[in-house]
C-alpha cells in the first residue's frame, strides 16, 4: 500500500516531465506530436541568441545572489544558533523566517517599492535591472541558508570550539579552523539551494527587473504564454540531464564524505 | 610545591551557587580527582580552571600567578573533554598538531612532537585516519595526545573514562595513571565514579553543593570519611548515630561510619560494639555476600560477608560485632 | 558585529519593504500612473483609506481572497495526503534506497518551474497529448476542454508544491523511533491501529508544518493560475499582479498585499512556531 502510493506519486511527478523531455527528440514542429527522431530542436536552441543571453544572465545573477545569500544567511544562522535569548530575538526569528513562506507577489511588490523609494530618496538604484534582481534573490536565498546553517550549528558539539580555544586558538582561529570547515557542507548546500531558487524565479524578477535585464524564467514565461515551440522541450531535456548529472555528483560526494 | 590554587572561588548560575567560596590547592606532579554527584560543581570547577567559566568572586592561581581573567587560549592548561571533542574534519596527526600550529611552531618541530606522542600513546599507523574511523579507546588516546602536545603545566580530564565500554575502562584507567607517573605530569580529573577516583588518584576531593566536603588520599577517605554524606557516597558505609547502639569509640562524635565489610557474624555478643539483629535480606554476589540486618528498634545495617562464610537463613536471628577501630567518627 | 550585520540585512531586505507596502496601501490611488510621491518618509504617508474602501466596497476582492485561500487549502490538503503517503513509502524503504528515492522526488524540478508548467499545457490543451491519445483510441470524438480549468490549475499546483510536503515529512518519518510502533504492535494493536494511534499522532507536528509550508505561498500563487487556470476565476495573486502591472494602481496592489499578509499572519506564526527558526 505504502509502496503503491509512492510509485503513483512519483509517476505523477515524472510523467509530464518525461513527456516534455521525450518530445524534444521529435521532428515535428508541433510540441507533443511525434514526427520521427530528430535533434533539430537542440540545434535551434543552440542558435537561439535570446534564450542563451537570458540563460547567461540568469546564471550570473544566480551565482552572485547565491554568494551574497550564503554570506548573509551564515550571519543570520549564526545569530539564531549562538546569540541566545537577546532582546528582540522573537522579531529577529520571525523576520529571518519570513522570506521562506511569504507569497512571492508580496515579497516581489515589497522589494520593488523599496527600490523605488530608495531611488526617489538617494538616486540609487538609478534603474532597475540585474542589480535589483540580485538583491531580491539574495533576500530570498539568505533565509534558506540561515535555516541550514542554524540547524548545523545547533547540532555541533559545543566542546569542539572550546577544545580549539583550550588549545590556544584565538576566536578568529577557532572560527577559521574548526567552525567554518564543519559548517561548510551546509554552506555549500545553502549556496546551491539559493542558486536554484534564483534560476527558477519568475515573480520576484518580474517585479524588480527593468528593461534589458530579462532572466531566463521571465523570458520563457513571456514567450510560452503566447504559445510554445519544441525548443522549450529541448531546453527541458537539457536541464533534466544537467540536474541528473549534478545530483549524481552530489551523491558521490556525500557517499565519500559520509 | 603548589601548582594550582583556588582561593574562595564562587560561581553562581542564577540563584544556584555551583561553586561556593571554594578553596583548594593541588601540587605539581599530582594526580588529583574531583569526585561528586551531578550538580556538585565538579565540572564547573574544571571549566573555571580551563577558563570557560569566569568566577564571580575569588581567584584561580597557576604557579602563583592569577589567571582568573585570562581567556582559555592564554592559559597553560589543556583539557580532555568528556566527548573527546576530536575535530572530525582533521586527521589524527592534525588533531594532535592543532595546538602546536596555533602556537606557531615550525613544521619540523610539530612533526617531531606528533611522532613522539603517536609513539607514546601507541597510535602508530593511524596518523592519517579521521576520528570516526577509530575505536573508543583510540579516540581517547588521541584526545590525550592532543592535550599533552604543548606540554601544558596542567592537564584537566573531564570524565576521561565515561565514554568507554565498561570492559575497557579499568585497563585504560591504569594506563592513564602509568602515563601520568612516567611523564611526571599534573592531572586533575573529574569523575562521578568513586571506584575510579580511589583507584587512580593520589588525592581526592569530594564535592557537595559547590563546596569541598573532604580532601584526602583514597585510603584515608575510605577509612576515615569526614561526614555522613562522604561516608554514604564512598562505598555505602553504615552511618551509626551516636546513642542508637552501644559504641566504644575513642572520640565522641555525633555519628560514626562503619564499613559493611568490617562487621562480623559472632557467636557471643560483646558488651559494646555489637548488636543482635535479624536477617532482613540476603544476596550472594559471587565474590562476597550482602546481608541486610535489621536491628530491633535500630538501624538497618549493611553487612558484607566473605564468600566462604556460612550464610544464615533469611529471618534468622544473628549476632553482629565489630572492632572499635573500625568506627570512623563523623563531623557532620 | 555579526548581529549588527544580520539585523541590517533583515531590516533592509525584509522589514523595511513590508513596512513600505503597508504604508503604500494608504496612498492615494491614481489609476494608470505610478505614485509620484516616494513611499518613504513622512511625505510618503498620505493617510488615504481610498484603496481599503475600494477593496471592502467591492465583493470582487473579498471573493478573490476567499477563493485563493480555498485553493491554497485544497492544494495543501492534497499535497499533505499524497506527500504523507510518499514520505511513509520513502521512510520505510531500505536506508540505502532513501537518498535515491528523495532524489527521484526532486529531480523533475530541475526542468524549471516555467517549463514544468508548459508540460502541463502541452498535455492538457485541446490538441495536446492527452486529447490526441484519447482521440486516437476512439474514447472521445471531440477534444475535451481540459486546460484553463480548476482541474488543470489544481494539477499544476499539486505538481509544483508536492516536494515541499514530501521532504519535511520524509525527514520526520525517517527520524521516528520504530521501537514505539513495535511496542504498540506487541501490545496487540493491528497495523492500521498502530498507524492511527502511534505513527500519525507522532507525525502531527511535521504534517502541520508541511501543510502550512504549502498553504502559505500557495495562497498568493500567480504563475500557475496564469498558465493553467480559468481566466475568469480570479485569485489574489493575479489580482495584485494585475493591479500592479496592468491597472498600474500601486496603492491598491499594496492594500491587497497587506490584506493577504494579514490573513496569513496566523498561519505564518503557526508555521514559525513549528519550524526550526524559533
Amino acid at each position: 500500500m505504502r509502496r503503491v502510493l509512492l510509485v503513483l506519486g512519483l509517476a505523477f511527478l515524472w510523467a509530464p516531465v518525461l513527456l516534455l523531455a521525450g518530445y524534444a527528440f521529435s521532428d515535428s514542429r508541433v510540441p507533443f506530436e511525434w514526427g520521427g527522431f530528430s535533434l533539430r530542436w537542440f540545434t535551434a536552441l543552440a542558435n537561439n541568441a535570446r534564450i542563451l543571453d537570458a540563460a547567461w544572465l540568469s546564471l550570473r545573477i544566480g551565482a552572485a545572489a547565491a554568494s551574497l545569500a550564503t554570506l548573509l544567511g551564515m550571519a543570520l544562522g549564526w545569530v539564531l544558533a549562538r546569540h541566545g535569548p537577546f532582546a528582540g530575538r522573537p522579531v529577529f526569528g520571525a523576520l529571518a523566517g519570513a522570506p521562506l513562506v511569504l507569497p512571492e507577489v508580496v515579497t516581489g511588490l515589497s522589494l520593488l517599492l523599496l527600490f523605488v523609494g530608495l531611488q526617489a530618496l538617494t538616486g540609487w538604484p538609478a534603474q532597475r535591472g540585474a542589480v535589483t534582481v540580485w538583491l531580491a534573490h539574495s533576500a530570498l536565498g539568505m533565509a534558506y541558508v540561515a535555516v541550514l546553517v542554524q540547524a548545523r550549528l545547533a547540532g555541533l558539539d559545543p566542546a569542539l570550539e572550546e577544545a580549539a580555544a583550550d588549545l590556544g586558538a584565538s576566536p578568529f582561529a577557532v572560527f577559521r579552523t574548526v567552525t567554518l570547515p564543519l559548517i561548510a557542507p551546509s554552506l555549500a548546500a545553502g549556496w546551491l539551494l539559493a542558486f536554484t531558487l534564483s534560476l527558477d524565479d519568475v515573480v520576484l524578477a518580474s517585479f524588480v527587473s527593468g528593461p534589458g535585464a530579462t532572466t531566463l524564467p521571465v523570458y520563457l514565461f513571456s514567450q510560452l504564454r503566447l504559445g510554445m515551440t519544441p525548443e522549450a522541450n529541448a531546453l527541458a531535456a537539457v536541464f533534466l540531464v544537467v540536474g541528473a548529472v549534478l545530483s549524481a555528483i552530489a551523491w558521490v560526494f556525500r557517499r565519500r564524505a559520509g | 610545591m603548589t601548582l594550582l590554587a583556588l582561593e574562595s572561588v564562587t560561581k553562581r548560575f542564577g540563584a544556584v551557587a555551583a561553586l561556593d567560596a571554594l578553596s583548594l590547592e593541588i601540587g605539581a606532579g599530582e594526580f588529583f580527582a574531583l569526585l561528586g554527584g551531578s550538580g556538585s560543581g565538579k565540572s564547573t570547577l574544571l571549566r573555571a580552571v580551563a577558563g570557560f567559566e569566569l568566577p564571580d568572586a575569588g581567584r584561580v592561581l597557576l604557579r602563583g600567578q592569577d589567571i582568573s581573567r585570562q581567556p582559555p587560549p592564554a592559559r597553560d592548561v589543556a583539557m580532555m573533554f568528556q566527548s573527546y571533542a576530536l575535530f572530525p574534519h582533521l586527521s589524527v596527526a592534525d588533531n594532535i598538531a592543532y595546538g602546536l600550529r596555533r602556537a606557531g611552531e615550525g613544521r619540523a618541530a610539530i612533526a617531531a612532537r606528533v611522532a613522539e606522542l603517536v609513539a607514546l600513546l601507541a597510535l602508530g599507523g593511524m596518523e592519517a585516519r579521521r576520528p570516526r574511523q577509530l575505536s573508543g579507546g583510540q579516540q581517547q588516546r588521541v584526545a590525550l595526545a592532543r592535550a599533552l602536545a604543548r606540554r601544558p603545566s596542567l592537564i584537566l580530564l573531564d570524565e576521561p573514562l565515561a565514554a568507554l565500554d565498561s570492559g575497557l575502562r579499568e585497563r585504560t584507567g591504569l594506563e592513564l595513571r602509568a602515563l601520568q607517573r612516567r611523564l611526571g605530569a599534573s592531572f586533575v580529573m573529574v569523575t562521578h565514579d568513586q571506584a575510579e577516583a580511589l583507584a587512580l588518584a593520589d588525592r581526592v576531593a569530594v564535592l557537595e553543593q559547590g563546596r569541598i566536603a573532604q580532601v584526602a588520599s583514597p585510603r584515608e577517605l575510605y577509612d576515615r570519611p569526614a561526614t555522613r554524606s562522604v561516608a554514604r557516597f564512598l562505598g555505602a558505609a553504615n552511618v551509626l548515630e551516636a546513642g542508637t547502639l552501644p559504641l566504644g569509640a575513642e572520640v565522641a562524635a555525633p555519628a560514626y561510619a562503619l564499613r559493611p565489610e568490617r562487621i562480623r557474624l559472632v557467636d557471643a555478643l560483646p558488651a559494646i560494639n555489637g548488636t543482635p539483629a535479624t536477617v532482613a535480606d540476603l544476596a550472594f554476589r559471587g565474590g562476597d555476600a550482602l546481608l541486610l540486618a535489621q536491628v530491633a528498634g535500630g538501624p538497618l545495617l549493611r553487612v558484607v560477608l566473605p564468600a566462604g562464610a556460612a550464610l544464615p537463613e533469611a529471618g534468622a536471628a544473628i549476632l553482629l560485632a565489630w572492632d572499635a577501630a573500625a568506627l570512623a567518627p563523623l563531623a557532620a | 558585529m555579526t548581529r549588527g550585520v544580520a539585523w541590517l540585512a533583515l531590516l533592509a531586505l525584509v522589514a523595511a519593504p513590508l513596512a513600505i507596502v503597508i504604508g503604500m496601501s494608504f496612498s492615494t490611488p491614481d489609476a494608470g500612473v505610478p505614485p509620484v510621491v516616494p513611499p518613504l518618509g513622512r511625505a510618503g504617508w498620505q493617510g488615504s483609506w481610498d484603496s481599503w474602501a475600494l477593496i471592502f466596497a467591492d465583493t470582487f476582492y473579498l471573493d478573490t481572497l476567499l477563493r485563493s485561500l480555498r485553493l491554497a487549502a485544497v492544494t495543501a490538503g492534497l499535497c499533505l495526503l499524497l506527500g504523507f503517503a510518499m514520505a511513509l513509502g520513502i521512510a520505510s524503504a531500505r536506508p540505502a534506497w532513501q537518498p535515491a528515492l528523495l532524489a527521484l522526488v526532486l529531480l523533475p524540478f530541475w526542468t524549471g518551474f516555467v517549463l514544468r508548467l508548459t508540460a502541463w499545457v502541452g498535455l492538457l490543451r485541446d490538441h495536446g497529448w492527452i486529447n490526441a491519445m484519447l482521440l486516437r483510441l476512439g474514447v472521445i470524438a471531440e477534444p475535451l476542454p481540459l486546460l484553463y480549468s480548476d482541474g488543470a490549475l489544481l494539477a499544476g499546483m499539486v505538481h509544483s508544491y508536492l516536494p515541499f510536503a514530501v521532504l519535511p515529512l520524509a525527514a520526520a518519518l525517517a527520524r521516528r523511533d520504530l521501537a514505539v510502533e513495535e511496542a504498540a504492535a506487541d501490545l496487540g494493536a493491528r497495523p492500521m491501529t498502530v498507524f492511527l494511534t502511534v505513527t500519525l499522532p507522532l507525525a502531527a507536528p511535521a504534517a502541520a508544518a508541511a501543510f502550512l509550508l504549502v498553504f502559505i505561498p500557495a495562497a498568493g500563487e500567480v504563475v500557475i493560475p496564469e498558465m493553467l487556470g480559468a481566466p475568469d476565476s480570479m485569485l489574489i495573486g493575479r489580482a495584485i499582479w494585475g493591479e500592479f502591472f496592468q491597472t498600474r494602481d500601486w496603492p491598491t496592489a499594496a492594500a491587497l498585499s497587506t490584506a493577504l499578509l494579514a490573513l496569513l499572519l496566523v498561519p505564518i506564526a503557526l508555521y514559525q512556531r513549528l519550524s526550526v527558526l524559533k
